[in-house]
């Protein structure tokens, strides 16, 4: 975890891996450093050097047979792994507290986000938990779906079998739907959000997307017509790209959350519990519309116009119940 | 010797042998090199703790005990090698494919290497995980809250940890000192759950709102969590949810279409307040204090009906925006 520990971790973790690596070897005989390194997620460098602290340790005494005898000539030779008089190393070590939650918490929050899914974590997390690998002191009580099991699986379908796919896709900042016929690349996520990387042929683009916004999808028996571009990393700048305003918002305490769920590009307190937030707007209906659900906690700081036609559109709202504002 | 050698021959030495060992004994076969005086003495307990503490992180079970009938005062140490391995686990290809899909999850580096520890262990045991499955996405497991590892250490180690935390529409963030109880994960963000010292009750924190660094403090093992505790159903039923209403809207043709997705009758072409569209009437279900935030994002393109509590709040905040 923390850099400064880094020498006590590194004795630990080679202590973890070698008590990995002896029960894997003593069920096996001999195995090549290779497919040890493979198996056990270990660089193969690394697992040299761990063979070469495992020959000095063995059972008190001192004498010859009764340490851990590892075959060098083997090792250096042919690259083959032979351990013996290591039978008191013959299982692996229980689950530390850490490692179950990692584990546990991961496959309930698979189950969570994919109900088709669920039935397997279930079976999966129950054997863990007869292993004595339960977690009391984590837990996942609801994660964001990614998408109706259906949904994931007709666009991993088409995927695989390079097919096109038609989309009735939902655009809340222009509160419109709008059918779009694209080569699908892959689901990823970015952030919290699972996307469906596309070549769409409606905008002629790349385009990305949310799988929650996806009203309909069907798949079509035309092959993809965009060959030759793979999967993209939607994390970088390509993602942010895009032409976008420096906005600078002031917000009241119940609007504090704000930086907690959108990319703010700085924030400073400013007088009476105001924050102040500078983040990078896209586009006037987004900002519109998160300041319409901020209401009245939030206003802007400059450009001074956008504030001018948000307490416009705000009035504008207002007169739908007869009401001016003014009292 | 190097560390990591000790370490490996302490282990050895107290699972081969079937009795307790006494730390004298420990001490002189692994620890030679610590002298015989106060300090070295001292040098000896501290090394030997943190090499015990460091076999229990990763999963060792050492028992303590004493060592016979003739030397009652002298401690000793084993690992009983039954309760310390991990038992026997199979899996069938379903379940080794959702464990390949767990393998990629987090994306925090503690808990990141932990998986890849758990998943070496079972790989040790003959348990081949499978990498290769598609069509589940893995979830990406953050925990970019700064205070996430010290709660999660205190709640391990069972210490008192002491915090500012601000509540929305304060302010001001106040002091809290919390026994934590676990770490809950909901809707992508963590909570703490634990008995508030100052409130003597229990209590639920949101990480992301914790203000500064938290603080564990005093010695492990502390407090003990009550039996019974269920961290999952605290979290549930202390964090804050809103009851659902049925809200009745007027939503202008062919607008509000997040909110047409949702509904449970929709009826078409109704009077509505302007005739500059054709309105119709959405009905739908949803907890009352966000469907506030989700109508008003749509501006003047829809309009509640009912309940009347939901319409003048919509109606007041409008107000207050157009009146400052």
């Amino acid at each position: 975890m923390s850099a400064a520990r880094t020498p006590a971790t590194t004795a630990r973790d080679q202590v973890a891996r070698l008590l990995a690596l002896v029960p894997y070897l003593h069920s096996r005989g001999e195995v090549s450093v290779t497919e040890a390194a493979a198996a056990l997620d270990v660089d193969p460098d690394q697992l040299v050097k761990d063979l070469r602290v495992l020959f000095l340790c063995g059972l008190p005494g001192g004498y010859p047979d009764d340490l851990i005898d590892v075959d060098l000539d083997a090792l250096e030779g042919e690259g083959i792994i032979r351990v013996s008089n290591a039978d008191y190393l013959a299982h692996p070590v229980r689950f530390a507290p850490s490692e179950a939650a990692a584990l546990v918490v991961a496959l309930r929050a698979i189950g969570e986000r994919t109900p088709s899914a669920r039935d397997v974590v279930e079976r999966t997390l129950a054997k863990f938990e007869a292993a004595g690998a339960g977690s009391a002191e984590m837990h996942v009580t609801s994660e964001p779906q990614t998408a109706p099991g259906d949904l994931l699986a007709l666009l991993q379908g088409a995927i695989d079998r390079g097919h096109q796919v038609e989309l009735t896709y939902h655009v809340p900042t222009r509160d419109e739907q709008a059918a779009r016929t694209v080569d699908p690349r892959a689901v990823t996520h970015v952030g919290e959000v699972a996307y469906l990387d596309a070549w769409c042929h409606t905008a002629q683009g790349d385009r990305a997307f949310r799988l929650d916004r996806i009203v309909e999808a069907r798949e079509l028996e035309t092959p993809v017509a965009s060959p030759g571009s793979g999967p993209r990393d939607l994390t970088g700048e390509w993602f942010s790209g895009a032409e976008t305003t420096r906005v600078t918002l002031a917000l009241e305490p119940p609007a504090h959350w704000v930086p907690e769920y959108y990319t703010v590009v700085a924030q400073r307190p400013g007088p009476d519990g105001i924050l102040e937030v500078d983040l990078d707007v896209a586009g006037e209906p987004w900002l519109r519309q998160l300041l319409l659900r901020l209401a009245p906690h939030a206003r802007v700081v400059r450009p001074r116009e956008f504030n001018e036609s948000f307490t416009a559109g705000a009035r504008e709202a207002l007169s739908l119940y007869g009401d001016t504002g003014v009292r | 010797m190097e560390k990591s050698e000790r370490l490996l021959n302490l282990h050895i030495m107290l699972l081969a042998q079937r009795r307790f060992v006494s730390k004298g004994d420990i001490r002189r076969m692994l620890y030679a090199d610590y002298p015989d005086t106060p300090a070295g003495d001292e040098a000896f307990e501290k090394t030997f703790e943190r090499d015990k503490d460091d076999l229990r992180e990763l999963g060792v079970v050492i028992e303590v005990g004493t060592m016979d009938k003739f030397f009652e005062d002298e401690v000793g140490y084993r690992i009983p090698p039954d309760e310390s391995a991990l038992p026997e686990i199979r899996f069938e290809a379903d379940e080794a494919a959702v464990l390949g899909v767990a393998a990629r999850a987090w994306e925090q580096a503690a808990f990141a290497k932990a998986t890849t520890e758990a998943l070496r262990k079972l790989a040790a045991s003959g348990v081949e995980v499978d990498r290769s499955r598609l069509d589940v996405v893995a979830p990406r497991l953050r925990a970019e809250e700064p205070s996430f590892d010290v709660f999660w250490d205190a709640t391990r180690k069972r210490r008192l940890v002491t915090f500012d935390y601000r509540r929305p529409g304060e302010p001001q963030p106040t002091r809290r000192r919390l026994h934590p109880y676990g770490v809950v994960r909901s809707s992508g963000r963590w909570y703490v759950v634990g008995h508030d010292l100052d409130r003597g009750e229990e209590r639920v924190f949101r990480l992301s709102r914790v203000v500064g660094d938290a603080r564990a403090s005093g010695r492990a093992g502390a407090f003990e969590v009550p039996a019974g505790t269920d961290v999952r159903r605290i979290a549930d039923t202390l964090a804050p949810t809103a009851p659902d209403v049925e809200a009745v809207l007027l939503v202008r043709q062919h607008a509000g279409v997040g909110l047409r997705r949702r509904a449970t009758l929709v009826e078409d072409d109704v009077p509505g307040p302007d005739d500059r569209t054709r309105w119709d009437r959405v009905t739908l279900t949803a907890p009352e204090s966000s469907l506030a935030d989700e109508v008003l994002t749509y501006g003047a393109s829809v309009m509640v009906e009912a309940p009347e509590s939901l319409r003048d709040e919509v109606v007041d905040r409008l107000r207050r925006v157009v009146s400052r």
